[in-house]
Order: C-alpha cells, then structure tokens, then sequence
C-alpha cells in the first residue's frame, strides 16, 4: 500500500474511532419514541438557537437572557404543571449553517421537546424543512416574516411578533393620517424584512415617492441617504436593524437632511439607539416608531414592574431593555401554552394548544392564533421619543398581511396575574 | 500570508523553506512501492475504508452520522484544496464561494426537476456531477487569471471572489431567492433498504461515497505524472518551464480540478440539509477551510482528512464548552459562546507553533519516534 | 452632477480610512513579508483601549495616544510574543496564526466589554459643511483626511530621512547584507510590528466612529477593503496604499449611489482583476528582475 493512502485510510480510522468513542449512547432511538422526546414528570426541555456571538448578537443576545430568568422564576414557584423547563440556548451566531447544526443537535441528540423563539429569518428559514419532518413544535420564530404563517406547509411552526407587512401597513396609515400630502420614502433592509415592509406601506398609500436599500455587509449608507434627500423626501418610512437606524439617522443629521423617520419595531428600541449613538442621541428626539409590548422604559406599567422584579433577581447583569420585554413577554406566552397543552404532555396537544389561541399577555393586541393561523400579534400602537423617553401615544391598530382594512383597537391592556405567572 | 514561493521569502532565517516544506509533504512518487497498479490499490483501499464507515455508521444514531455525513462533504472540499495551496502552491481564499457554485447548482437542478414533477434516483448523482462541472467552470475562469497573479496579490482577488456569494444571491434574486435561499425536496433513503432505515444513516452513505471517489480520484492524481507536475511548479517555476511543463496550463488545471471538488463537495453539503442560503458560504467558510487543511496537515491527503473533521468537530464546540463546565450564571452570560472562540484561536496559534507541520506531520513525528525506540531498545 | 460631487466627496473620505489602514499592511509586508490577516482585531483591540481612556478622562486626544501608543506596544507583542516563533516550516504558518489571534483577540473583547456597540466619541463636528448648496465633507472628515496625509508624510520622511528608517528599509530588503553591516535585523522586524500596529490603531481609531460602532468585529469589513485597496496599489509601496484606498473607497460610493449597496462586491472583484490582469503586483508596482 503506498504511504500517502496508507496514512490517510490510518488517519480516516482513528477518526472514526473518535466517532464511536463520542457516541456512546448509539440505538437509543426506538426508546426514545416510546415516551415524549424532552418530558419527564419532573421537567421538559426546550431549546432554540440565538446570535450569542457575531455581528449579530448585540441587543439580541439579551433576548435568550431574559427568557431563561423568566423559566428560572416559573421553576423557583414550581413549574408548570409541577415540570421544571430546561432551557437550552445554543449560538448560532447567525450564520445559516449553524443553525442547521444546532437545530439538529437540540432535535436528534438532545431531543428537546420544542423550539421556542429561534432567532432570525434566513437562520430559521433553513430548518423549516427538517422541524417538520420532525413533527417539533416550532414556537414563536423571533422574526417578522410571513414564513412562519404557513400552517398547510410547515403545521408545527408558529410567528408570534407582528409582522413586517402588519407593521408597514400600520405605520402608513398613521402617516397617512398626520402627515397628508408630504412626500413619503422607504429606507429598508435588502432581504424580506424591508421587501415585506414596502409591501405593506404600499398598500395603504400606493407607490412611494423614493425607495432605498442598505446590505448588513456595507455601511456606507451616505450614498443612500443622498439620494433620498435629493428625492426631497419628507417622511423616511425605515425597515431598519437598531444598528442601521442609527447609522441613518446619524447620516441624515450629517447630511443636513431633516424628514421625519418612522421607523419599524424592530429597530427603534431607544435604549439600545441612544447607547450606540452616545452623544448624538438628540437626534431621536422626535422619532416616530411602533411596539406592541410595554415600553421597558414605563415604570408604572404592571408587567413592567413584574419584569423587573424577575429581572433584578436572575438577569441583572443586562440592562432591561426592548429586548429584555420581549424574551419575557415571549416566554410567558410559551408558558400560557405549555399550561394549556395540559398535565400529559405532547407534541400533538401543544401545537392544538396554540391554535387554538386565545392567550392574554403584556401585548396590546391580541393574538392571530387559529386553525390554519399560525400569525403572532395582530397589530401595533405608534410611539414617539420626547425628552429622552420613548412613549405610546394615539390608538392602537390591527390588520392582517393582506388587504385587511387596518382596524382601531380599543380593548384595555391585560394586568399581570401574581408573579407574572399566568394560571390557565 | 507569506509570499508562498521560496525565492520571496525573505533570507533572514536561512532558506530552509522548500526543504522543508517538502518534508511536510507526502514521499517522493514511485519510490519504494513496486507492482500493481497505483488505481487498484487506492481502489482496494477505499473499498475497505468504505466497508469499515458502513459498519460504523449502522451503529450511530441519527445526530452522529450526521456528522460523518458532513465529514464527508468537507472531505471533498479539503482533499481538492490540499492539493492547490499544498502541492501547487497557490493559494486560493475562495473556496467556499465554490463550494456555494455546487450547492447552489444541486438545488436549482434539484428545484426544476421537483417542479416537472420528475423523479428517480438518478437525479442525486446528475445534480452532483453538474455541480462538480460547474464549478470546475467557474474554477477555470478564476484559474485562469489566477495563473498570472501570485501570493498576496492571488489572495487578494480570491478573497474578494469569497465575499461575492451575498452580493450574486441578492443582486439575481429571481434565480437564488437572495438571504433565504433555497429549498430543494430532501434525500431519502431507497424503498430497498426498509421504512425504518435512518434517513441520517443515507446520507452518510452517500457523502462518504462522495468523499471516497474524490479521494481515490486525488490519491491517483497526487501519484501521477500530473501531480509531479504540480509540484515541480510549486517549487521552482523556473526550473519547471525549463524542464518542460507547462507551468501556466497546470496551474490552471490545478484550480479546475480543486474547484470540481469543492463543488462536489458543496453539492453533497447542500443534500445534507436541502437547503441553501448565502449566509452558509460567508468569508468565513473560506477562512475556515483555509485552516483546516493547513492545521490538519498541508498538502497530505491524510491531513484532508484531519482538517475535514475538524470542521465538524468545531461546530460542536461550542454547546461541548458549555455542558463540560458549570459556571455562576454571571460569568457564564459573559463567556457563552467567546469562550469556544477564544479556545479554538488559541488551538491554532498553540498547534501552529508546536506543529508546524499539522497534525498530520505531528502523527507522522510521533509514529517516527516510536518506531524508532522500538528498533533501538536499550535507548 | 450635484450627486456625483458629493459621491466623489463621500468616497474620498471612507477612502482616506482605507488608506490609512492598508498602510499597515503594506507597512508589515515590507518589514516582514507576511500579510496581517489580525491587522483588524488588533486594531480593533487598540481602539477598546483608547475609547476607555477617551470615556475615563474626557479627552479624545488622551484616548487617541493611548491607542497609538497600545498600538505599538501590541505590535511590539504580537511579534516578539507569536510571530517570531513562526518558522517557515509552514508557507501558511503566518496567516493560520493570524487568524488563531482574530479569534482569540474577538473572543477576550467580548468577554471583557461584552458583545455590544459602544457608542464612540468624536473630535469634531460630523454633521457635513453646506458648500455651494451641497452637504460637503464635515470636520471629522477632514480631520481624517488631515491624520492620513500627515501620518503618510511622517512615514516618508521616516523611511527616507532617519537613519532608523534606513535600517529599517534595509533589513527587509537585504537582511543578510544588513546583518553583516551590523544592523539588528530582528529588532528591526520588531520596530516594522510596532510601527504598523500603531498606524492601524490610529487607523481603528479614525474608521470607528464612521461605522455602527465599537465592537469586536467593527473592523471585519474594514479589514477585507483595506487589503483589496493594498493589493490594488501594490504591497511594496506606501504610496500605492494611500492610492489604492482613495480609489477604492470611491468606487464603493460610486457604486452604492449610482447602482445599490448589493453590488459593492462585485465592483471590488472587477477593479482587482482590471488592475492585476494588467500589472500583476498592483499599480505601484517596481519593475520586476526576470528570474531565470
């Protein structure tokens, strides 16, 4: 045997000695279908796949943060229906392949009984195919995309924040209203979150005056905001992560370019904006955006006052912030569907559990949660920065992502039940 | 990088450089070995390598084999690419935008199929070998610039020919679907072999038969007047042209017949999931690539091997990290997920330091002096 | 003609940033012949330090020769530390542990200040000067641009004029000759680290602020545009850096205005290939001795 095939086919061998080694626990398989994959009588796992590290973990990673302090509380009271949840974070650090890795590690090793808020459109969107064929609940993906409402294709995977085309159209309805007349632009992301978002705004008010993009690769986004001024634009409708609302709006101050911005949920978080724009913060007074949770900032909100308490005693080394109310808002959800999926646990009753909606929570509006719905939160309430606070004010709206008409929504905020842990 | 050629580097560490650069390689071609053909032995050998990966692979749950299934894919990628930086001496940044030519070949051949309703089991092989093709096309295009262009200056266009994939994806949309990628009907095992049969287990199969006749294929190569060929260029440019080869037709052969790996390679990554997106063949990929066939050993097949599981192996860290060691809650948020980085940094920078010859040659360094005190007793 | 104008402007002043930056580079590869694949992390590293001085005493200029200064120290370290032990075993040696050190060094500064953007103070005025009706550049731009053309001014004179620019010069060019002649080639290689590190923190420094932030990757991109802009101007000359970041640096706001962000790669590829294909080692290229 000459050298070069014989080190090689050595090399393969010990490799797969190692192989073996780590696979100690090999044919488990037909065990484990026996029993529902994650639950014993004392617990249930769950897990999801979060940017931790990378380009993309600033602000997000402290979404996973606050979901974990929420099930460790929920476990500190005993649970749900007398299980601990385990929740198991992997990074992916938003990178597709990843998140195809971890996915399949938390599903076929770990064997987790659920997803829960897995973060990110083109992370997510890889593994759609195999959470199916899986039959995993794949609970509230952490993202504005329409993907997640396809129950016909993908029945275990459920949205839960409002998404891009919901948000577009409300945000063009209320400029529609305050704002008559002027001319309106569209500054977005070049994937789904600022396609969907045109989308939606374009709807309400037909063709804009001016549209531009930006890459999450390239931050040059003078040339963009350049031409947008020159366009005259007036009102700057923004599909924009926090990191690019601030580079834009850091630019329009630069260029001497004064429109009003309405920027989209996701990237209006005045926390996170105002501690990456250090003294330039100024430039958000003013600043026109949307939400459907409490305001972090809100100290006499209920849920906020409950959030914070749990945040004070698991989570206090993060700043309580957008992301902080939403990995808990979120994570009380799951645990208003867990409740409702009862004592005996499986895939099968939590998926039901979720259809058949009807979940209270910190939202503003209620939930689209039906057979054949699997769209989270159904509608948005403007905010506005004044005085360094982000606050709401005017109605609260909700839609559909079709040619729903865009509704007021006038029912009262739910309170928190004690703990913030919800009993049915 | 450095200037890869001898006659660049600069002379203050004397030039120890080609001599031992050819230590790090596999032995002289023809020497020792007598009789038979070269093809049948590498054949013989794959065939029992790949008996002994069958046997293995019906003892792993579905999660494992996984991850033999994606050490075969990277195979491909690192055997074919071992030989262009190792053997040739040209070093190519964009690997993993080829590899993202074949992935993304499979899932359009793949796609148009699944829409005309065609199917059978002929379309995994002729979407891997269209995926091989072109890539090899679009190897030879890059080839064929890269002939004229040298280390750094090499580098740098191959660096940009990596950070492309994002930019095609978006700016066709229509065609890749741009962020999101694509989706192609998963790989499942044949009627033939049971209903149970893990789907897992079928993919092993399939990318470590990929990975075995790319192996077999670059064994041959490596033995064969071609592969001294691409050596002899590595080595001496000069010399090469005076002993007449064709330095610049090898040169670009070399990156045809690496880019067809790595776009069989990327195929056989595509099937694994049936999914492709831009966000999988990032600058990062490439970087990655680069490092596992120099820390597994550059220029060996062997070290192919080593570097193909190591890439596998540190997608795992990480959540590895994280379940060995139980830290204060505090502590644990500020290392989640740094803490696998900065271990797999230091790993690099400790082995390239230690081992400058990879693992391989550290293998190759400890089998050497164990033989050597098994002949010599006493000492 | 308005928008070209203020295109051509915009791209000058990303572009000085490049230049800056792709000066290290080519700084390291005259000294050392290797390219600094952790050019960006570390100067990433630096701008950690000088933003923590800027924030502890109020001072930008405090903050800006703390980060010099760690710059040339880290430089310093790098090498007497890494690289010197890096034989020429390996032809990729150099890179591999370059990259290991990205690692290492993104890994430490997100375990120690988090994996945040910090918000960056800056000298001087960004909102732009209106010329003639047209958003010019603002003072920070022309700050910028004023630190590169005296940092290229200094290196010239540094490598022209001092004796230590001489040696310098020297030992990488010949390093036997130079020993034999009594000049410490290794120290030399030590200063070359040092130097460059200090150039790219000052770059870091500079480029910072432009972007979304302080951030152990903020440099990534920085990174990968300042080596095409190196390699476009030809590795051996500082004057090639300084050209080829211009050049790039408009090319990418020509294109993302006139024909979207999304295509920026591809303009970059094609200038790498319209510039190589016809002078292999960049555009400041010397004239190269035939081997035979």
């Amino acid at each position: 045997m000459p050298p070069i095939t014989r080190r090689a086919l050595a090399a393969a061998t010990t490799s797969l000695l190692l192989l073996i080694g780590a696979s100690a626990c090999a044919n488990d398989e037909q065990q484990a279908t026996e029993n529902v994959p994650g639950v014993t009588d004392t617990e249930v796992l769950i897990g999801t796949h979060q940017p931790l590290t990378g380009p993309a973990a600033p602000g997000y990673s402290r979404i996973s943060a606050a979901t974990r302090a929420y099930f460790e509380h929920v476990n500190s009271k005993g649970g749900v229906n007398g299980r601990k949840i385990v929740y198991k974070v992997m990074d992916d650090g938003y990178n597709p392949a990843n998140t195809d890795n971890v996915v399949r590690k938390l599903v076929l090793q770990d064997k987790v009984f659920a997803l829960l808020g897995g973060l990110g459109t083109p992370t997510h969107t890889n593994v759609l195919e195999f959470v199916k064929t899986q039959k995993v609940p794949d609970l509230f993906v952490s993202s504005g995309s329409r993907n997640w409402n396809q129950p016909d294709t993908y029945p275990t995977t459920f949205g839960w924040q409002p998404d891009y085309t919901v948000e577009g159209k409300i945000l063009a309805t209320f400029v529609k209203q305050e704002f008559p007349g002027r001319k309106v632009c569209h500054f977005g992301q070049n994937d789904d979150f600022g396609r969907d978002s045109l989308v939606g705004v374009e709807k309400i008010l037909g063709p804009v005056a001016a549209k531009q993009t930006y890459t999450t690769t390239n931050q040059q986004v003078g040339p963009a905001i350049g031409a947008l001024k020159a366009a005259g634009c007036q009102v700057v409708v923004s599909a924009t992560i926090p990191g690019f609302t601030a580079l834009a709006m850091g630019q329009a101050a630069a260029q001497g370019f004064k429109a009003q911005w309405v920027v989209s949920n996701v990237g209006a978080d005045y926390t996170t904006l105002a501690k990456q724009l250090g003294d330039k913060k100024v430039i958000l007074e003013g600043l026109l955006a949307d939400n459907y949770l409490p305001m972090a900032g809100d100290a006499d909100n209920p849920w906020i006052q409950e959030f914070t308490r749990i945040h004070q005693r698991y989570n206090a080394a993060n700043p309580i912030d957008g992301n902080a109310v939403y990995g808990y808002s979120m994570a009380y959800t799951f645990v208003q569907a867990l409740l409702a999926a009862g004592k005996d646990l499986t895939r099968e009753k939590l998926v039901r559990a979720v259809e058949k909606g009807g979940f209270t929570g910190p939202g503003l509006t209620p939930f689209r949660y039906a057979d054949g719905v699997h769209a989270g939160y159904s509608g948005v309430r403007m905010t506005r920065v004044a005085n360094g606070v982000q606050d709401y004010f005017g109605p609260t709206w909700t839609t559909d992502d079709a040619d729903g008409e865009v509704k007021e929504f006038t029912e009262a905020p739910s309170t928190p039940p004690a703990d913030a842990i919800p009993t049915t | 990088m450095t200037a890869t050629r001898p006659s660049e580097v600069p002379t203050e560490r004397p030039p120890a450089a080609p001599s031992a650069l050819r230590r790090l390689l596999p032995g002289a071609p023809g020497s020792g070995t007598v009789g038979g053909s070269t093809l049948l032995r590498h054949l013989i050998v794959a065939v029992l390598a790949g008996t002994a990966v069958v046997l293995l692979t019906n003892q792993l749950p579905p999660y494992q084999n996984l991850q033999v299934a994606r050490v075969g894919a990277f195979l491909c990628v690192t055997a074919g690419y071992t030989v262009l930086v190792g053997l040739n001496g040209q070093l190519s940044l964009g690997h993993g935008a080829l590899m993202a030519t074949g992935a993304y070949t499979v899932a359009l051949v793949q796609q148009a199929l699944a829409d005309r309703a065609v199917q059978g089991r002929w379309i995994l092989p002729l979407s891997l070998l269209l995926a091989a093709g072109v890539t090899a096309a679009v190897g030879l295009a890059i080839g064929l610039a890269a002939a004229r262009l040298r280390g750094p200056y090499l580098a740098g266009v191959t660096l940009a020919v990596a950070t492309l994939v994002p930019a095609i994806t978006t700016i066709f949309t229509d065609v890749f679907n741009g962020e999101q990628g694509l989706r192609f009907p998963a790989e499942t095992p044949p009627a033939s072999l049971g209903a149970y049969f893990q789907p897992e287990r079928w993919l092993a199969w399939v990318a470590l038969l990929a990975a075995l006749v790319t192996m077999v294929l670059m064994a041959n190569l490596v033995r064969s007047r071609f592969g001294r060929s691409l050596r002899a260029v590595r080595d001496d440019e000069v010399a090469a042209r005076l002993a007449g080869i064709p330095v610049a037709r090898t040169q670009v052969l070399a990156f045809v017949v690496s880019a067809a790996c790595a776009g069989l390679g990327g195929g056989v990554y595509a099937v694994l999931t049936g999914t492709v997106a831009p966000g999988k063949f990032a600058l990062e990929l490439s970087l990655f690539l680069l490092m596992a066939i120099v820390i597994g050993g550059l220029g060996s097949l062997a070290g192919a091997v080593w570097g193909a599981v190591l890439l596998v192996a540190l997608q795992d860290l990480p959540s590895l990290l994280t379940e060995t060691f139980t830290l204060p809650s505090g502590l644990a948020r500020r290392l989640e997920g740094n803490l696998a980085l900065a271990v797999f940094g230091l790993t690099l920078v400790v082995v390239m330091l230690a081992a400058p010859g990879g693992l391989q040659g550290a293998a190759r360094d400890l089998l050497a002096r164990l033989g050597a005190r098994r002949r010599h007793p006493s000492r | 003609m308005d928008r070209f104008l203020f295109l051509t402007l915009d791209g000058v002043s990303t572009g000085a940033v490049y230049a800056a930056f792709a000066l290290a580079l080519v700084l390291i590869w005259r000294a050392a012949r290797l390219v600094n694949f952790a050019q960006g992390a570390m100067a990433v590293a630096t701008a950690y330090v000088g933003y923590a001085v800027v924030s502890a005493t109020g001072s930008y200029w405090l903050g800006l020769g703390a980060a010099v200064l760690a710059g040339l120290a880290l430089g310093a370290l790098v090498e007497r530390v890494l690289m010197r032990f890096v034989g020429h075993a390996n032809p990729l040696g150099d890179v591999i542990v370059a990259l290991g050190l990205v690692l290492l060094i993104q890994a430490v500064l997100g375990m120690v200040f988090g994996n945040e953007y910090r918000p960056t103070a800056v000298p001087f005025d960004t909102d732009a000067l209106t010329v003639g009706g047209i958003a010019a550049m603002s003072p920070y731009d022309l700050w910028v641009l004023g630190a590169v053309v005296v940092v290229v001014a200094l290196l010239a004179l540094l490598f022209t004029r001092t004796s230590l620019g001489l040696r310098m010069r020297a030992s990488a060019f010949a390093p036997e000759v130079s020993r034999l002649l009594g000049v410490q080639v290794s120290r030399m290689l030590t200063v070359g680290w040092a130097l460059a590190a200090a150039v790219g923190a000052l770059a870091g420094m500079l480029v910072v602020p432009t972007g979304l932030g302080l951030h152990p990757h903020a440099m990534d991109l920085v990174f990968v545009i300042a080596f095409t802009a190196a390699v476009v101007g030809g590795l051996d000359s500082p004057a090639g850096a300084v050209v080829g970041g211009l050049l790039v640096g408009l090319i990418l706001s020509y294109v993302t205005g006139y024909l979207g962000p999304d295509t920026t790669p591809l303009a970059v590829l094609v200038l790498l290939l319209a510039v190589l294909l016809v002078r292999p080692g960049g555009l400041f290229s010397g004239p190269r001795a035939r081997h035979v």
